[in-house]
């Protein structure tokens, strides 16, 4: 993979960035209604106040100069709604935890996807096939928001094992994660079976049977590094799923994540964190699309960028 | 002279009706292919003719029977404000169908101009429109969906056509692939050579050809849609009350599945049901149209 292809795909990100700023700006602005068009009872003189304080009284197209100086400097300015918040405040609370549980969902998903998607590669045509295949079928079929809820009512208001909603303790972390996982760890595993079995007929495998390797050797050592292909190239388009199914299951299990800003802000028209997480959303897929496909590269020599 | 013309009618005719008799034999034996086109028309029968003969609309509210279990007389139980939920699963389905087909022919009708476009004049223009369907493959189309949803009103309009306009850039990548390969071909040459305009190939030639494909690709975005409408719906930011989707529904159900489960194990069984089936009809139908299609 040459340097001028990456350097190449990081300058379109460029002129594409200043399109979605510029798209979701107007897009917002030009709506009806306003931050303070819900406030009760503001005196004139108070809204006109309020307007100038976030230069709101100013023309859109000098306002746009502004948001974007002060984008180029870091700065995605003060919140409408939270008083004396600024977005960055807000996003530094709350990306961690959104990283964190997205994160966890992703591991989850990969390491019960791979797991039953090997075992199912292992022993084709037998029960270890075809009860794991057949909840990735569930898996697939159901959405993140059945998902969610049908576990908050199993283990915690049934059996009450798990709390219900909340974000402190480990234990918070468990439903909510492997509900988003879920359909991801579906998914991954039916790909590793898929590319195992297509590894199996391969002639290098006949070979390292040939030699008397233990089938977990065959497995480990050679099938694996081929047959996970199709799982590498598919973390791209995961990973963005996850960060858009985070939107839903934060909302589930009121968790004080990305999500859960992006939509209040974009219910209440807090303009600017709008502004502020969609574009970080923006950003995170493009970074995370990027990283798959370099490291796909890394892992399959046949693959080459010019 | 015109014995040989009725043969060679009779030729084509034959010929015309086996890609698509073909089709149908292939599909035929994709059984789950067939079972998931029985259950959708057994469900369209059912969204469509039951509210011509039932007597109970799906807003008739009852608040002396609310939360009240599978019956006799209220099949699928009744929700918080007695609604009959059998009634209010087909008037959903009736929405979350209709959006899903909408929006899925408003990304076929962009994509397929698209797409064409870019294959049939091919060279630079072909680069830079599929340059910028890559760039735009990468964009996170619902925040976007969602912004246009919360500040411009939750109507249903809006909502299908910004949902189909998230869907058209695979469609896009097909047709043009499937142009590519076209326009290269003896029939276009001699359309060409006929002095045929440029418009009216890719209208008449080009497009027709692509349909199987274009076909295939439609069934397998319908279901993508149905979800992304009922994820709308669910956030609040979809179908409105009085009107209501499988999303809402689950919605409604969620709120109360500590009293009344079933309230959201039935829309949940219709939804992933009818997803299932449309995803195995897409698939039997890729199959039996398009044999040597890749799976994209």
């Amino acid at each position: 993979m040459s340097l001028k292809y990456l350097l190449g795909r990081l300058a379109v990100m460029v002129p594409v960035f200043f399109l979605v700023v510029t798209l979701v700006f107007f897009m917002i602005r030009f709506a009806p209604g306003g931050p303070f068009s819900s406030e009760k009872s503001v005196s004139p003189a108070i809204l006109k106040n309020l307007e100038a304080k976030y230069h709101m009284d100013e023309p859109l197209s000098r306002q746009y100069l502004h948001y974007l100086k002060d984008l180029l400097h870091g700065d995605l300015g003060p919140s409408f709604k939270h008083a004396n918040r600024t977005v960055n405040e807000i996003i530094a609370e709350a990306l961690p935890v959104s990283l964190e549980l997205g994160l966890l969902s992703l591991t989850w998903a990969l390491m019960i996807g791979i797991c039953a998607g090997g075992l199912a590669a292992l022993k084709p045509n037998t029960s270890w096939d075809y009860i794991p295949m057949s909840f990735a079928i569930l898996g697939i079929c159901l959405p993140t928001f059945v998902v969610g809820p049908v576990l908050v009512l199993v283990f915690g208001v049934w059996l009450q094992w798990l709390p219900v909603a909340g974000w402190e303790s480990w234990q918070d972390r468990v439903l909510p994660s492997l509900t988003l996982g879920f359909a991801y760890a579906a998914y991954i595993s039916r790909l590793t079976r898929g590319g195992l079995m297509e590894i199996r007929m391969q002639d290098f495998i006949r070979t390292a049977r040939a030699k008397g390797l233990s089938e977990s050797d065959i497995l480990l050592k050679h099938s694996l590094r081929g047959g996970l292909l199709p799982v590498i190239s598919y973390l791209g388009p995961a990973l963005a799923g996850i960060i858009t199914g985070a939107l839903v299951t934060e909302t589930i299990f009121n968790i004080p994540g990305l999500g859960r800003f992006f939509i209040e802000s974009a219910v209440n028209r807090d303009y600017t964190v709008v502004m502020g997480t969609s574009l970080l959303y923006f950003t995170l897929i493009f970074v995370c699309n990027f990283l798959v496909d370099i490291f796909y590269a890394l892992l399959d020599p046949r693959v080459k960028y010019v | 002279m015109s014995e040989i013309m009725a043969q060679s009618q009779s030729i084509v005719n034959e010929e015309g009706q086996s890609l698509w008799a073909d089709a149908w034999f292939r599909l035929k034996k994709n059984h789950l292919a067939v079972l998931g086109l029985c259950f959708l028309v057994f469900e369209m029968m059912l969204f469509f003719g039951v509210p011509l003969i039932s007597t109970v609309g799906y807003e008739a509210q009852n608040l002396e029977l609310t939360l009240a279990a599978p019956s006799f007389q209220h099949w699928l139980g009744t929700d918080t404000l007695g609604r009959d939920l059998f009634q209010r699963l087909l008037y959903g389905g009736r929405i979350s169908l209709t959006v899903g087909i909408l929006a899925s022919l408003v990304s076929a009708i962009v994509g397929v101009i698209y797409g064409s476009v870019a294959g049939f004049l091919g060279g630079k223009i072909d680069g830079f429109l599929m340059r910028v369907v890559d760039v735009l493959y990468a964009l996170p189309f619902i925040f976007l969906v969602i912004i246009l949803m919360v500040y411009f009103g939750r109507n249903l309009i809006l909502l299908f056509v910004a949902l189909g306009l998230t869907q058209w850039l695979t469609m896009a990548r097909i047709v043009r692939g499937q142009v590519l390969s076209l326009r290269h071909k003896e029939f276009i040459e001699a359309a060409k050579s006929l002095g045929i305009r440029q418009r009216k190939i890719v209208l008449r030639h080009l497009i027709p050809n692509t349909l199987g494909a274009v076909i295939v690709y439609l069934t397998l975005t319908v279901p993508s849609v149905i979800l992304e409408e009922a994820f709308l719906s669910y956030l609040g930011l979809g179908v409105q009350a009085p009107m209501a989707s499988w999303g809402t529904l689950i919605k409604e159900g969620v709120d109360v599945m500590d009293q009344a489960p079933w309230l959201l194990f039935f829309p949940a069984l219709c939804l992933s049901t009818t997803l299932f089936s449309l995803n195995f009809l897409g698939d039997g139908l890729r199959d039996a149209l398009d044999p040597k299609g890749a799976k994209d």
